[in-house]
């Protein structure tokens, strides 16, 4: 077996450094906490010269961008995947779930969209509402002082709309639209589609002395290198180090299980060195979970113990169960009337100016919940694809597909920009039986049981997904659009994207007031153990048609102010 | 990475998987690796140098098969005042994609071979050869998919690969770029379509709207709200 080294004891080890780890960080250690933070994969910082991708020309890589080697381009900033290498997992048979990690300091939010959007007071009630799921045991008036700290604390652009489920916060000033956010507004607004200011958490004003301030580049998947954008190692760990925080950062650190004494009580965390394979253990009199939704799941149920012989925290063998994400489905659009563009510096924030977030009333259509409407479009910045297919649109017209020479850069310069995109993200409905469990079959290389994924989407997602692809058709219709592709029909599932491609996996680890029906307490504790908390998204009860980082943030700060007044109380 | 990094990176064996899979003269190759360190310097970590270096130091097509890739680029995007495909680095772009995809292997290598046997059947020549006459008359019949001839079905699939890669690589580049007029990923400050062109497209910003836009003046002053989250800076 390995040998076991003994390191430094710790007030709270916290696994993993993304939203909710980074938050936790910050917090506890800016109470005086001694801190160890334990991440999977290697330190990153966006400044960094060797790891920067930001404003690099496509030209700079031998493949132009492409995806085979990033699963989503060779500048964006996930060191991961759907698949990685000596790291597996594996699907029930006739289900399907695909799994993104991001090994790095900060994890995913070093890519992700930055769509920074609150939960409303119906999004924590939703059984109330419609009798389906279950209602999370807290609402939106516990959360909220925590969301208004994090729009303060982190930074996120809006527009007040005193709408009542997207409620307003703290907000910095909105980039004007783009062009064709403006032909997607008339267009979905004649609709009866909502169309507002998108929330998003990039600086467009400073709001510190710390970070800088965008300069609209349109590349934050690649993270910022003067912290404009919310990572959690820039915005969260970072800041903390430097304002005294005693945190001790182990990277390349996988860990293995949560440890216990013989009461049962977690005493701290083994891991495994990656570098040298070695086996170490941290103790801490706190343990805080934030490794994702699956992977906590995963570490929970493969730290069995005499005491807790299902895994740590799984008295209500509920650990993994409830595994969801956001639904997924798209369609793209052109628009005769943006051809023929004069170019200019449309490169704007990362991502959307514009979206619709839900506009309509489940209790007049055919399924439960909503979804919101993301847009793309413009004129973009080439990479690998670009120029591809130059004039298929030529169809359109009665002119030849194909060919060669000088027309054919005409054609491309011709349809540069005149092409749109709607992508619906919506809520499904938190089930029993879609859910990941220990593969009683199958190790990584580091000889932890893997992860199996048990998902299916139901009939509630489907025709939500089939409600989204009827919005889109008009949506690009009234644009003076073209839809492109086939219309997905039943057999395709109307265009609904595999689960876990939408990257919102919440829910693993359910939060209620009853320990036979939850996993951990409405302040995020294991029922089943005093010293152990999860402050990823795996507490999600349900996830609304609202991406999860905010959420994950808000939460994982009131649920660190917890941990400090037990620390106070001289709890643990 | 400086250069003393790069050479690190080769004696510490980081890059040596790569050299010795390849087999050829170390001296020769370590100043081809240095040389593609410098110039693919876009923040990877060490398996992806690794990868990249691996891929950089190997060769998959010929010289003539890469002298027929320069001259089909050069038919499929002929030279402007921007530059040209081979200032645009496209064939060396398509070699490495040969590479790092190898699923374009088969259909690249087998496309060369059979149009440069038709071009020995019809011309007695060998594709490279050909003269522009010559290859408008090889290309014409598989150059529109909506109109090939079914035993041409294969020719024409090559042929739309070919000028995937070809605009691809192009309109990445330096040269591609300034051709097609992006004028992105500098820092600016972005302030809303220029007034001309909201004009030509009848559209306005919603007045509405105005109060929450940006004031690019003001972006620098520190922001500050009332308790009702109005910002008040």
């Amino acid at each position: 077996m390995y040998i076991l080294k003994e390191k430094k004891e710790y007030d709270v080890v916290i696994v993993g450094s993304g939203a909710g780890g980074g938050m936790a960080t910050k917090v506890l250690s800016e109470a005086g906490l001694k801190v160890a933070v334990v991440e999977a994969g290697p330190h990153f910082d966006p400044a960094n010269p060797e790891q920067m991708t930001q404003m690099k020309q496509p030209y700079h890589s031998p493949r132009r961008g492409a995806n085979t080697s990033r699963a989503f381009g060779d500048f964006d900033m996930a060191y991961g995947g759907w698949d990685i290498e000596g790291e597996p997992y594996t699907r029930a048979e006739g289900t399907d779930f695909d799994w993104f990690r991001s090994r790095m300091l900060g994890g995913r939010t070093n890519h992700w969209g930055r769509i920074s959007l609150r939960f409303g007071p119906l999004d924590f009630k939703s059984k109330s509402r419609d009798g389906i799921g279950e209602d999370w045991p807290i609402g939106y008036e516990d959360v909220k002082p925590y969301y208004d700290k994090v729009d303060k604390l982190i930074g996120v652009f809006g527009s007040k709309e005193n709408i009542y489920n997207e409620p307003d916060g703290f907000f910095l000033p909105v980039p004007k639209p783009r062009l064709h956010e403006l032909y997607y507004k008339k267009g979905a607004e004649k609709a009866g589609v909502k169309v507002m200011p998108s929330r998003m958490s990039i600086l467009t004003k400073r709001i510190n002395q710390e970070r800088g301030v965008c300069f609209y580049c349109n590349q934050c998947s690649r993270s910022c290198q003067v912290y404009a954008d919310f990572s959690a190692g820039s915005c969260l760990i970072f800041p903390a180090q430097k304002s005294g925080g005693q945190i001790a950062l182990y990277t390349d650190s996988m860990v293995r299980e949560v440890t216990v004494d013989g009461n049962g009580k977690a005493t701290g965390v083994n891991y495994i060195d990656k570098k040298s394979g070695l086996d170490y253990s941290i103790k801490a009199k706190v343990v805080v979970m934030a490794a994702s939704s699956c992977s906590t799941a995963r570490i929970l149920l493969n730290s069995k113990s005499a005491s807790h012989p299902n895994g740590l925290g799984n008295s209500s063998g509920l650990i993994g169960k409830y595994l969801h994400d956001s639904t997924g489905g798209g369609r793209m659009g052109f628009v005769p009337n943006l051809m023929n563009r004069k170019t200019y510096n449309e490169d704007g924030v990362g991502g959307m100016h514009l979206y619709s977030p839900w506009w309509l009333d489940n209790k007049k259509l055919d399924f439960a919940r909503g979804y919101h409407i993301e847009v793309w479009g413009g004129l973009g910045a080439p990479s690998y694809g670009f120029g591809f297919n130059p004039n298929d649109l030529n169809s359109f017209f009665g002119k030849p597909v194909g060919g060669y020479g000088e027309s054919l850069r005409q054609d491309v310069k011709k349809y540069y920009g005149s092409l749109i995109g709607m992508d619906g993200r919506g809520e499904s409905i938190a089930r029993k039986e879609n859910y990941c469990e220990i593969d009683p079959n199958r190790k990584d290389q580091w000889g932890i049981p893997v992860l199996r994924f048990n998902y299916k989407w139901s009939d509630e997602e489907l025709k939500q997904a089939k409600h989204m692809q009827n919005t889109f058709e008009e949506i690009i219709t009234n644009m003076g659009g073209i839809p492109l592709g086939e219309k997905p029909g039943r057999d395709k599932n109307y265009g609904l994207q595999t689960p876990g491609r939408i990257i919102h996996e919440v829910g693993t680890t359910r939060m209620g007031d009853d320990p036979k029906k939850s996993v951990v307490n409405p302040f995020e504790k294991l029922h089943d153990l005093d010293n152990v908390f999860v402050v990823d998204a795996g507490p999600f009860v349900s996830q609304a048609d609202k991406n999860p980082t905010w959420t994950i943030l808000a939460l994982s700060w009131r649920t660190s102010d917890y941990i400090v007044d037990q620390f106070k109380q001289q709890n643990f | 990475m400086n250069r003393r990094d790069s050479i690190k990176y080769i004696a510490t064996g980081t890059l040596a998987s790569g050299l010795l899979f390849s087999g050829c003269d170390w001296a020769e190759k370590k100043e081809a690796v240095v040389k593609s360190l410098w110039k693919y310097k876009y923040g990877r970590t060490p398996s992806e140098i690794e990868h990249d270096n691996l891929l950089l130091s190997q060769k998959f097509f010929s010289q003539e098969e890469m002298e027929m890739i320069t001259q089909l680029g050069h038919f499929i995007l002929p030279r402007n005042e921007a530059g040209n495909i081979e200032e645009a680095e496209v064939p060396e772009f398509i070699e490495f994609m040969a590479k790092d995809f190898p699923e374009f292997q088969k259909p690249l290598r087998e496309g060369l071979t059979a149009i440069n046997e038709r071009a020995q059947l019809q011309f007695n020549l060998s594709f490279v050869k050909t003269d522009d006459k010559q290859k408008k008359l090889l290309i014409d019949p598989i150059a529109y998919p909506d109109a090939v001839a079914e035993a041409l079905l294969e020719q024409s699939e090559f042929f739309t690969l070919m000028r995937n890669l070809v605009l691809t690589g192009y309109f990445t580049s330096e040269v591609g770029l300034k051709d097609l007029g992006y004028q992105g990923n500098q820092p600016n400050v972005w302030d809303g379509v220029p007034e001309d062109i909201l004009r030509e497209h009848q559209m306005e910003y919603d007045p509405k709207w105005t109060s929450n836009f940006l004031d690019v003046d003001k972006r620098n002053d520190v922001a500050q709200w009332d308790g009702d989250g109005n910002l008040i800076t």
